[in-house]
C-alpha cells in the first residue's frame, strides 16, 4: 500500500509543475490566440534562472523561495519583451503566423540557453527545510514533493480570485470572447496583452523553477515540457483553467503509474488520451464550444484566383528551368532540388485542407512519412517494383488519412490541430515500438529506384513530374466544384450546410485527398534517400511542414512552393554552422516581421495591382 | 421643442471607406449637433454600418476626415475614439456570452465626465429592471430583448457624449420597441447625443430630430425627421 501512495503523491507533483506550465499557455492562448511554442522555451529560462539566482543568494529558506520567485518575475519580464518586440508587430497577421513567430522564439532560445548557461546539465539545490523524506506506510516520500503538491492548488486558487473578482480578470475573460467589441468599449488591448504575457510567462517560469529541486535544469526541457503541456491544455479546454488543473491531475497520475507499467511509452500515453478525450469531448474536459465567431470588420479576404497570365508565364519558364536544369548542375544541385520539390507537395497537400481547407493539422508527417514507409515496407518484404509502391504509398494514405480524418473534421480549430498531432505521435510510436516489423529506429534500408530510373538525371525528372504534377492536380482541384465546396465550408459551415453541403464529409474527403498527396511525396521521396527512419513521421517533421507553407503564405496559392524552397534552402545553408538555431530563429523573426503575409502573399501583395483593374488581386491568390 | 447647442459634435467629411477592394462609402458627408439626435435611413447594404464603424475607427476610411469635438479622429484606434466620449452600440449587440451581465456592465465602466452624474449600475438598473432580476446570470442566458439592454446599458456604462447605435430594433417584439424608444428619449433629456442607423421609420421618427438618407455609400438626402417628405421615403427606403 505505501508505494502506491507514495507513488499517487508522487503522479500530484509532477501534476503541479504541469499545471503551472499550461495554465499560463492556456490564459495567453484565451487572451490572445497566439499558440505560444516558445512557453516551454520559458520554462526552462525559469529553471536555470532559479538555479543561478538561489547558488548567489544567502542560504535559508527564505532566499530559496525568494530565488524561485525571483526566476519566475525575470521569466515574465523576458516574456513581456517577446510581446511588445515581436507579437505585438504581427497581431495583425493569421493567427497561425504567430506560431512561426514563437516558434522561432523557441529557437533563439535554444542556442541562447546553450550559450549562456551552458551545455552541462545542472543538479537542482535541495530546498532548504524540505531537504528529507517522509515515510509513508514504510515507503519514502521526499518532502519536497509534498510541497510541490500544495503548490498547484494555490495558484489555482490565486488565478480564479484574479479572473473572477478583479477588474482587470473581467476584462481578460471578455477578451477571450470578443476583442474588438472589447476595444469599443475603450478597452486598451495592447497593454492588457502585455499583462496577460507577463502573467502566463511568469506562471511557466515558476513552473520551471519550483521543479528544479527535483528535476535540475537541462537543454531540453523546453520541448519535453511543451508537447505534455499541450497536451494538458487541450484535454483541459484551451482557456479554462481549472479544466488545466484537472488535467494535469489526470496526466500526472496516468504518466506516474504509467511508467510502472509502460516505461517506455509516457508521452505517447499522452497523446493517447488526448486523442481519446478528444473524440468523447471535441472541446477537451471543461472547455466550451467556441462561440458564434464576430469576424473582424477589417479582415476581408480575397478569394483565390486561377492564375493570371503573369503568374502563368512565370510558372512555365520556372518549369523551362527546371527541365533544363540537368544541363548545368552537378548531381548535388538535381538532388536538392528534388528534395525541394518533393517537400513541396508535402507542403501543398497541407496548404490544400490548412488554406482552402480550413483544418489545420500539426502531424501532417503521418501521411509523408507514412508513404515513405509505406513504399518502403512494400518494396523491402515483398519486393515490390518502384512503379507499383508508388502507387500503394498514396493509397494507403489515403486510408490512413480516412480513418484518422473521420475522428479529425469532427473538431475544428486548435483542436483539430491537436488530434492530428497525437494520431501522428501514435503513428509514430507504431513505427518506432513495431521493430520487427519496422525496423525500429534503425529505419529501413537499401529503398532504390528501379534500374530505369536509377540514373540521377532521370531520376530528377521523374521526381519533378510526379510532385509538379502532383502540385498542379491539388492547385486544379481547388477550382472544380470539390474545391468550391470546399472553401465554402471554410467561410462558413452553416451557410455551406444550408445549400445542401454535407460538410463534414466534404472535410472528410479533403483530408483524405491531403493524406493521399502527402503520401505520394513520400512514396518518391523515400527512393530518392533509399532509406527511411522514424524521423520522417515525427513532430519536428511536421513542423518543418507547416513552417514552410506559413512561410510561404497560408493566403497564397503559390506560397507552399516559394516556402519550401526558402526553407530546405535555408536548412541546407546553415544547418552545419555553429548555433544554426539562432540564425534560423533570427530569420524567422526577420521574416515574419517583414512579410506578415508570408514570402508569396507579401509580393502578390506588393505587386498587385491599384481597385479597380481586373487583373488585380489574381497575383495574391497565384 | 429642444434647444440644441451650436456646436458640431461630429463631422463627417468625404469619407471613403473599402473593404479590401471593395468601396462601401463614397464621399460620405454629414454632421450633427451637440444634444441632436440624427437617424441614418437606407436600405441594406446602403452603408449605414460602415459608416457607423468609420467613425467608430472598427474600419479604417481611406480618405477623409471625421472630427469629434472638433478633433480629428480617423485612424485613431478603436479604444481611444470610445475614451474620447463616443459609446458603440453594434449592430448584433455582441454581449460576452460567458460574463454574467454584471459584468458585462463592468467592462464598459469608463471614469465619469465633468458635470454629468456618472451611469452606475444602479442607475441602470432602475432603467432596465430585467437587468437587476438577471444581474448574476451569463449573458449568453438572456433573452434577446434583454441582451439589446444590457448592451446598451453596457455603452452607457462608459458615459459617451455621442453614442452610436447601429440598428437597435431589429429583430425585437414590439413593446421591447416601444421600451428602447422610451429609453432613447430618456437619454435625450441627459444631453447625450444620438445618433442611429435604423430601418424602421416609425422608431427613428420618435427619437430623431433629423434624418440623413444613405443611399449607394453617401448621403442622398438630408432634412429634419418632420420634414421628410412621403416621395424621399418612398423613392429610398421603400422595399
Amino acid at each position: 500500500m505505501g508505494p502506491f501512495i507514495v507513488q499517487f503523491l508522487t503522479g500530484l507533483s509532477n501534476a503541479s509543475a504541469l499545471f503551472l506550465v499550461a495554465a499560463g499557455l492556456s490564459l495567453i492562448f484565451g487572451v490572445s490566440r497566439v499558440v505560444n511554442m516558445a512557453h516551454g522555451s520559458f520554462y526552462m529560462v525559469g529553471a536555470y534562472v532559479a538555479y543561478f539566482a538561489i547558488s548567489w543568494l544567502p542560504k535559508g529558506g527564505f532566499w530559496f523561495w525568494g530565488g524561485i520567485l525571483i526566476a519566475a518575475v525575470v521569466v515574465g519580464l523576458l516574456g513581456t519583451v517577446v510581446e511588445v518586440l515581436l507579437l505585438r508587430r504581427i497581431y495583425r497577421a493569421p493567427e497561425l503566423f504567430m506560431l512561426m513567430a514563437t516558434f522561432a522564439v523557441l529557437l533563439v532560445i535554444q542556442d541562447l540557453a546553450l550559450w549562456v548557461f551552458g551545455a552541462e546539465d545542472l543538479l537542482g539545490p535541495r530546498a532548504p527545510g524540505l531537504d528529507g523524506s517522509i515515510q509513508i506506510l514504510g515507503a519514502l516520500m521526499p518532502e519536497y514533493d509534498i510541497a510541490l503538491i500544495l503548490i498547484a492548488p494555490l495558484v489555482l486558487v490565486g488565478l480564479w480570485f484574479l479572473l473572477n473578482r478583479t477588474r482587470w480578470g473581467v476584462l481578460v475573460r471578455a477578451a477571450t470572447e470578443d476583442r474588438e467589441m472589447l476595444a469599443a468599449l475603450g478597452v486598451n488591448q495592447k497593454r492588457l496583452f502585455t499583462g496577460v504575457f507577463f502573467l502566463g510567462s511568469f506562471l511557466a517560469g515558476l513552473g520551471g523553477a519550483v521543479q528544479l529541486p527535483k528535476g535540475g535544469a537541462d537543454l531540453l526541457m523546453d520541448l519535453n515540457v511543451i508537447a505534455a503541456a499541450f497536451v494538458v491544455v487541450v484535454v483541459g479546454g484551451m482557456g479554462s483553467i481549472p479544466g488545466a488543473f484537472l488535467a494535469a491531475l489526470i496526466l500526472g497520475e496516468l504518466t506516474s503509474f504509467g511508467v510502472l507499467f509502460i516505461p517506455q511509452s509516457t508521452l505517447v500515453m499522452m497523446f493517447f488520451v488526448m486523442a481519446v478525450v478528444l473524440v468523447i469531448r471535441p472541446y477537451g474536459l471543461l472547455g466550451k464550444p467556441e462561440g458564434v465567431e464576430h469576424t473582424v470588420s477589417e479582415l476581408a479576404q480575397w478569394p483565390l484566383r486561377k492564375a493570371s497570365r503573369k503568374l502563368r508565364v512565370t510558372g512555365a519558364v520556372l518549369a523551362a528551368v527546371l527541365l533544363a536544369f540537368p544541363l548545368f548542375a552537378g548531381s548535388f544541385q538535381l538532388i536538392l532540388i528534388g528534395e525541394i520539390a518533393m517537400f513541396a507537395l508535402a507542403c501543398m497537400s497541407l496548404f490544400f485542407i490548412t488554406g482552402p481547407g480550413g483544418m489545420v493539422s500539426f502531424g501532417h508527417a503521418a501521411f509523408f512519412g507514412g508513404g515513405a514507409y509505406a513504399a518502403a515496407l512494400f518494396v523491402h518484404h515483398v519486393n515490390t517494383p518502384m512503379e507499383l509502391a508508388l502507387l500503394l504509398a498514396p493509397t494507403c494514405m489515403a486510408l490512413l488519412a480516412l480513418v484518422i480524418g473521420w475522428f479529425c473534421v469532427r473538431l475544428s480549430g486548435v483542436y483539430l490541430a491537436m488530434l492530428t498531432l497525437a494520431f501522428a505521435q501514435i503513428c509514430w510510436a507504431v513505427v518506432c515500438q513495431w521493430g520487427r516489423f519496422t525496423g525500429g529506429d534503425d529505419g529501413v534500408l537499401g529503398i532504390w529506384p528501379s534500374p530505369w530510373a536509377g540514373n540521377e538525371v532521370i531520376f530528377y525528372y521523374l521526381a519533378i513530374i510526379i510532385s509538379g504534377g502532383g502540385i498542379l492536380a491539388l492547385r486544379y482541384l481547388l477550382f472544380t466544384p470539390f474545391g468550391y465546396a470546399m472553401r465554402a465550408c471554410r467561410d462558413s459551415r452553416l451557410r455551406a450546410a444550408a445549400i445542401g453541403i454535407h460538410v463534414r464529409r466534404r472535410q472528410w474527403y479533403s483530408f483524405a485527398v491531403a493524406g493521399m498527396f502527402a503520401g505520394l511525396a513520400g512514396g518518391i521521396y523515400v527512393f530518392s534517400k533509399g532509406s527511411v527512419f522514424p524521423y520522417e513521421m515525427s513532430i519536428p517533421r511536421s513542423f518543418d511542414i507547416l513552417l514552410s507553407v506559413l512561410l510561404g503564405g497560408i493566403h497564397s496559392l503559390s506560397g507552399p512552393v516559394v516556402g519550401s524552397a526558402a526553407f530546405i534552402g535555408l536548412e541546407d545553408l546553415i544547418s552545419r554552422v555553429h548555433f544554426w538555431r539562432l540564425i534560423l530563429g533570427s530569420i524567422f523573426i526577420l521574416l515574419v516581421v517583414c512579410f506578415p503575409q508570408g514570402i508569396a502573399g507579401y509580393f502578390s501583395a506588393r505587386f498587385a495591382k491599384e481597385p479597380g483593374d481586373q487583373e488585380a488581386g489574381s497575383e495574391r491568390s497565384g | 421643442m429642444q434647444r440644441h447647442g451650436k456646436e458640431k459634435i461630429l463631422e463627417v467629411k468625404g469619407v471613403r471607406t473599402y473593404y479590401g477592394k471593395a468601396q462601401i462609402l463614397f464621399d460620405m458627408t454629414f454632421s450633427i449637433r451637440r444634444g441632436e439626435a440624427a437617424v441614418l435611413l437606407g436600405r441594406n447594404g446602403a452603408g449605414k454600418s460602415t459608416t457607423l464603424k468609420s467613425v467608430m475607427g472598427l474600419v479604417s476610411p481611406k480618405q477623409g476626415e471625421i472630427l469629434f469635438k472638433g478633433r480629428s479622429i480617423a485612424g485613431l484606434p478603436t479604444y481611444k475614439i470610445c475614451s474620447l466620449g463616443m459609446g458603440y452600440v453594434p449592430e448584433d449587440r455582441r454581449i460576452f456570452a460567458g460574463l454574467t451581465v454584471a459584468e458585462n456592465l463592468e467592462v464598459g465602466r469608463r471614469p465619469p465626465r465633468a458635470g454629468f452624474e456618472p451611469w452606475t449600475p444602479e442607475r441602470l438598473y432602475d432603467l432596465f429592471p430585467n437587468l437587476q432580476v438577471h444581474k448574476d446570470r451569463l449573458g449568453g442566458r438572456i433573452s434577446g430583448g434583454e441582451q439589446q439592454m444590457l448592451t446598451i446599458a453596457r455603452t452607457l456604462m462608459g458615459n459617451p457624449e455621442l453614442m452610436i447605435l447601429d440598428e437597435p430594433s431589429e429583430g425585437l417584439a414590439p413593446v421591447i420597441v416601444d421600451q428602447l424608444a422610451a429609453t432613447l428619449e430618456n437619454l435625450k433629456q441627459d444631453r447625450v447625443t444620438v445618433l442611429l442607423a435604423e430601418q424602421n421609420l416609425g422608431f427613428a421618427g420618435r427619437i430623431c430630430d433629423r434624418a440623413f438618407i444613405v443611399d449607394h455609400g453617401a448621403v442622398c438626402h438630408d432634412s429634419p425627421m418632420h420634414e421628410l417628405s412621403a416621395g424621399v421615403c418612398e423613392r429610398f427606403l421603400a422595399v
